[in-house]
């Protein structure tokens, strides 16, 4: 029966990146209980480690405090950070799900006082800053946490440190002796959003990554937000300088019978809100962009050529063929270009490879079979037998607005599902 | 409500008992007339939430103050059945962003307790709203692939569905389709057309009603509530409906604009839709002499990406021409296929598509085509050489032509409006306009924005014909698609309960577009299943309050009518405004609007923010501490001044926060009262505005600024210099910055001196 009756089974949703948060809160606001299950210890995934959106350089922080609100004020939405399923089994309308919890070693009684932060000493790396810096082995994630709780680095665990750190806690809120837990829930459909990595840049051996002034684009965000590693400030991450010479590198990786042979559709408009960046910081910053075709669909085309009407950013049709380390230790670009067959070598302060977006599903064992193609998207049935969904970049290559619709839809068929079962 | 009990509940955990006096905190709360104060070391701990709960549930307290934490954390542990639970911020915005154990931080945190018992003696439970008989029913409108979609979804999921098609067919532009794009594995080939197998479903649905030859001639009413007049072949018939879903797709580019192009120089030169007709089985046969077609050319962007035709991308027509040259390469292996393009934009899997076109021998050449010619020559720019090359002995050129939303109804005329009702729609109805694009500080030479007409209204007949204040049409915004502006949120609708998807909104493929009907009928069905509850639609999803409006007082200005960022409020035949309550997404713009101050929620009053302000203690003028008066948007200033202290950056002690639901909802006699009641300044913190607005209610930083824009003279009136009343444009992502701001502003009141009406 509609409305979520009672012979309706709650909805899992797995994943609590952008596409997850919607699919469960456009569930939960239909009237119907939803469990939503994240690996990491926040909500917010990939896009709230973005700087701003692509056309209007907004804040995603924006619309994910408003979709933290929603999850706030709604009681049928059930969520469990460091989670991740173990198992599935059972059919439409019917699975039991384990989920399997990796310890936090901080309860529900923390109240993000940070004196467990105070008493650490050792550092981690900050995977909020992807790696570009460090942070104290007890720690906040960041600013916009939510759940806004405290998480102790394994890396700790046994060490007088985290004896340090349990016995600065006033409250009782952490539990070094927390182990990995499973327990099961019944659930009558699951909406698997477990959207993606950057692809391994390491991969792309003619492009130089391992040299410092070279990047890909998430670290390109961190590099521009107020909260990342340099204070918003793009800087050379070799020796601090200001990076007002820019090359940004598209296709590195997508489009790639080698790598990744599908287009990842966001990372040319990606690279153009990254020029915008470096142009909003340097009036004098000179931004090439290297391209085989600019794919700005539909309305996002007045930014391409709003870009393109900026002299100080030059677009060059050509996939460079190397970066190497200049004399100087600065990244040099190497190719041709495809319309003036101008062979060129060009000197940066700061490379940004464009890199594409993975699946968090490729290479992985899921715990239950699902209809993936190739590549490891998840991909949709024609009609809907399992009750089992995808949405966001679980289900391809989408940028924000289309993994919100996506999960919408998601939500939908997943109501669908629980009622007729 | 039975008598109103206000207790309050002082937290001296994460530092707070560490920096302020609590028994100063107590006295401040006994002095503003709470029934108690009761003090703890760590409120949100099991014992401390049993602390309150048991309070609740003797009876004690019907608005338990928490002066702890954040709102924005904790909500759950605090949230108690029956009662109004009021957080006053003494962690984030006192401790935790001021010196400890410090005067001004102490008489900061005595206020903060202050206001909150203020909002207590203020705040009403809200009523929800509930009235009459709700219709569960979805209305979808268009009959193509997406409204098929949509109405069979709608189905799917439980709920009646009306589908109303203006011609006399289901199928709309789909059903001319001989294949469509691959949207499943392998992503290689044409796949069957679905829209005769969907017009088969829909028509054995006993829960889809369809009428074709149909338009919606009148639409009345709300969410829950809308009656619709349907009018087929002259006749209307009256409908109640839920919610309504707009499916009406697009048409195809004017092809005789494109006369450069060679359209009407030749039968042979043909769009990409008239294409479709031609296509079956065997060769293509050309229409003027019949001959099959072997060598044929597609020209890219026809119209589309050109600013004299569409300034948009149309996103379809570089994969339609794709399935183009595979199926007449399929159907006839000797066929030359030549594809012109500038940018060829297969985005996401469709690249495999691509992929599979140059594995069958089309061939793709990067150009810009000039012209064609009567004789078929295409002459298209080559970059390579600088130079313009004819590709000559074609037997067919097809046109690309792009998308043109079918955001009204251009097979009948438009309505003639009074000039008055005009004037608010043009903040929502621009077809003219193209997105509005960031970017650039000032000081930074920025490129030029692509030109923005002037506004202008659109051709044809209002889709719905909605009987709004606010006007008949759906808004529409970019490059004329009834489109929203937000990228989170792409349902996030002007006109609430009404919802549209597919090529109306934005130009999308039918893989998309499926799943943008489903995503828009989940948005109906939430609007039908919420409101009949009296619940608030999104971004205050649940929110039961809803404007009152005291007519006693109003005076017919009907500035709210015109301001609602939602159309929500109606002019009654006496000029009083109506409230649809089901259309109002609680935002306070009304409240803001409104000149004698007569619209407030039970929760959220003119009265209770006055009150709140009024509560501070304002130090004498010979103490020397200015009082500044900051009223903060709930959804980017006010965290952002939260994550600034989790931060740990500090801030003037000398400002008070009042949380506000929008801008919009801040009149300009917030800012004067305060400062008539001896407050030296006032800051308006909200979001961004302008063309590329961050608000999620539309407007209301504009309209803050607008409104405070006013203030001067009243200021001058008062003999009060214009800097004391500032809007603050605050991003969410502001927490390093917003501290600065403040303590500018409080070096600016240093500077100009303290209020001289302070102390009367």
């Amino acid at each position: 029966m509609p409305n979520g009756g009672p012979n309706s089974q709650a909805i899992l949703v797995v994943g609590g990146g952008i596409a997850g948060i919607s699919a469960a809160v456009e569930t939960a606001e239909a009237g119907y209980d939803v469990i939503l299950l994240e690996s990491s210890p926040v909500l917010g995934g990939r896009v709230s480690r973005l700087n701003r959106y692509f056309p209007k350089l907004c804040h995603p922080t924006c619309g994910l405090e408003i979709n933290y609100q929603r999850i706030r004020g709604n009681p049928r939405l059930k969520m469990f950070t460091m989670a991740t399923v173990a198992g599935v089994s059972g059919e439409k309308g019917n699975y039991t799900v384990t989920v399997k919890t990796t310890p936090r070693h901080v309860n529900a009684k923390c109240t993000a006082c940070g004196d467990c932060a105070a008493a650490a000493t050792s550092e981690v790396p900050d995977a909020s800053n992807y790696g570009l810096t460090t942070k104290k082995a007890a720690y906040l994630p960041h600013e916009h946490a939510f759940p806004m709780r405290y998480v102790i680095d394994p890396s700790v665990i046994g060490t007088p440190e985290a004896d340090a750190i349990k016995a600065a806690c006033k409250y009782d809120a952490v539990d070094l002796d927390e182990t990995e837990q499973t327990f099961d829930v019944t659930v009558g459909a699951i909406i698997w959003a477990t959207g993606w990595r950057p692809y391994d840049a390491k991969n792309l051996t003619a492009y130089s990554y391992e040299l410092p002034d070279v990047i890909n684009n998430v670290e390109m965000e961190r590099l521009a937000a107020h909260d990342g590693p340099t204070d918003g400030k793009i800087l050379r991450p070799s020796n601090g300088e200001e990076a007002k010479r820019v090359a940004l590198i598209q296709c590195a990786g997508s489009r790639d019978h080698n790598h990744l042979a599908y287009c990842s559709r966001i990372c040319c408009l990606a690279s153009l809100k990254h020029a915008a960046y470096v142009r909003e910081q340097y009036a004098d910053a000179d931004v090439d962009i290297y391209y085989i075709d600019i794919r700005a669909h539909d309305k996002l085309e007045a930014f391409h050529q709003k870009l393109k009407n900026d002299p100080q950013v030059t677009f060059h049709k050509s996939k460079p063929a190397a970066i190497v380390e200049g004399p100087d230790g600065r990244p040099v670009v190497k190719g041709e270009d495809t319309v003036t067959r101008d062979v060129y070598a060009r000197d940066y302060d700061l490379v940004v490879l464009a890199t594409g977006m993975e699946p968090s599903t490729a290479g992985f064992d899921l715990p239950v079979t699902l209809s993936q193609d190739d590549y490891g998207f998840i991909v949709p049935h024609v009609e809907d037998t399992d009750g089992m969904f995808s949405a966001g970049v679980a289900q391809g290559p989408l940028d924000v607005s289309m993994s919100v619709q996506s999960a919408t839809a998601a939500a939908l068929k997943a109501i669908q599902a629980v009622d007729g079962a | 409500m039975s008598e109103r009990k206000i207790g309050v509940y002082t937290c001296g955990g994460c530092g707070i008992a560490d920096a302020l006096d609590m028994d100063q905190l107590e006295a401040a709360a006994k002095e503003q007339k709470a029934g108690f104060c009761k003090s703890h070391d760590c409120l949100c701990s099991d014992e401390g939430v049993a602390l309150i709960a048991a309070d609740v549930a003797a009876g004690e307290v019907t608005h338990p103050i928490v002066a702890a934490c954040s709102p924005r954390v904790m909500e759950d542990k605090f949230r108690f059945d029956g009662v109004e639970t009021i957080r006053a911020n003494l962690r984030e915005m006192v401790v935790w962003s001021h010196p400890a154990n410090d005067e001004d931080t102490q008489m900061l945190g005595d206020d903060q307790v202050r206001m909150a018992i203020a909002q207590a003696k203020k705040s009403m439970p809200p009523e929800p709203w509930t009235e009459g008989a709700f219709s569960e029913t979805v209305l979808v409108v268009g009959g193509g692939y997406v409204g098929l979609t949509a109405a069979l979804e709608a189905a799917a999921a439980g709920h009646q569905a009306i589908l109303v098609e203006r011609s006399d067919a289901l199928g709309g532009m789909s059903a001319k389709w001989s294949k469509v794009m691959p949207h499943l594995p392998p992503y290689r080939d044409p796949q069957e057309n679905p829209v005769a197998g969907l017009i088969a479903k829909v028509e054995a649905s006993d829960k889809i009603t369809v009428m074709t030859d149909t338009i919606v001639t009148k639409t009345n009413g709300m969410p829950g509530k809308f009656e619709v007049e349907l009018t087929r072949a002259g006749t209307p018939s009256a409908e109640t409906v839920g919610a309504i879903v707009v499916a009406t797709g697009w048409r195809p580019y004017d092809a005789t604009k494109l006369g450069h192009l060679g359209y009407g120089a030749s039968p042979d030169v043909v769009t990409n839709v008239e294409l479709e007709g031609l296509l079956g089985d065997g060769p293509v046969a050309r229409k003027s002499d019949g001959k099959a077609v072997k060598t044929v050319a597609f020209v890219q962007c026809a119209g589309s990406r050109d600013p004299a035709h569409l300034p948009y991308c149309s996103s379809v027509c570089c994969g339609t021409s794709i399935k183009h040259a595979i199926q007449m390469v399929d159907a006839d292996p000797e066929v030359m296929a030549y594809i012109i393009f500038d940018e060829l934009r297969t985005p996401g899997t469709a690249e495999e598509f691509y992929r599979s076109a140059q594995e069958k021998g089309v061939i793709f050449v990067k150009g810009k085509v000039e012209k064609v010619d009567g004789d078929l020559t295409v002459t298209y720019h080559d970059a390579l050489l600088g130079d313009d090359i004819p590709m000559a002995g074609l037997d067919m050129v097809v046109l690309a032509t792009g998308m043109v939303p079918n955001s009204t109804n251009v097979e009948a005329p438009a309505l003639e409006l009074e000039d008055e009702k005009l004037v608010p729609l043009k903040d929502d109805i621009n077809p003219a306009a193209p997105i509005a694009v960031a970017g650039y500080k000032e000081g930074v030479d920025a490129p030029e924005a692509p030109a923005r007409p002037e506004p202008s209204m659109p051709e044809g007949a209002p889709i719905l014909n909605l009987q709004y204040r606010q006007g008949p049409h759906i808004p529409m915004l970019a490059d004329g698609f009834a489109d929203s502006h937000y990228i989170c949120f792409p349902y996030e609708t002007r006109r609430s309960g009404i919802y549209t998807c597919g090529p109306v909104r934005r130009p999308m493929d039918m893989g998309e577009a499926g799943q943008d009907a489903a995503g828009a009928v989940l948005k109906a069905i939430q609007a039908i299943r919420n409101v009949k509850q009296g619940k608030g639609l999104h971004p205050r999803s649940g929110d039961l309050s809803y404007p009152k409006i005291d007519l006693n007082a109003c005076t017919k200005c009907r500035r709210c009518t015109v301001e609602c960022p939602f159309g929500a409020i109606d002019e009654r035949e006496d000029d009083y405004p109506q409230v649809n309550p089901s259309r109002c997404r609680r935002c306070g713009t009304c409240m803001g609007a409104c000149p004698v101050r007569t619209i407030s929620f039970d929760n959220y009053s003119v009265a209770m923010i006055n009150d709140m302000a009024k509560a501070v203690e304002i130090p004498d003028e010979f103490d020397e501490k200015p009082r500044v008066l900051i009223l903060a948007c709930r959804n980017d200033a006010y965290p952002a001044l939260d994550m600034a202290g989790i931060q740990r950056e500090t801030y003037s002690a000398m400002v008070r926060v009042i949380p506000v639901r929008c801008l919009g909802s801040v009149s300009m006699l917030n800012a004067s009262d305060a400062l008539s009641t001896g407050y030296d300044g006032v800051i308006l913190m909200g979001c961004k505005s302008g063309d590329d607005y961050q608000c999620h209610f539309v407007k209301g930083s504009g309209l803050a600024t607008e409104r405070m824009g006013k203030i001067e003279e009243t200021l001058k009136s008062m003999m009060l210099e214009k800097e004391r009343v500032q809007t603050m444009e605050v991003s969410i992502a502001d927490s390093k910055k917003v501290g600065k701001l403040i303590d500018d502003f409080v070096a600016t009141i240093d500077e100009i001196g303290l209020n001289p009406f302070k102390g009367f």
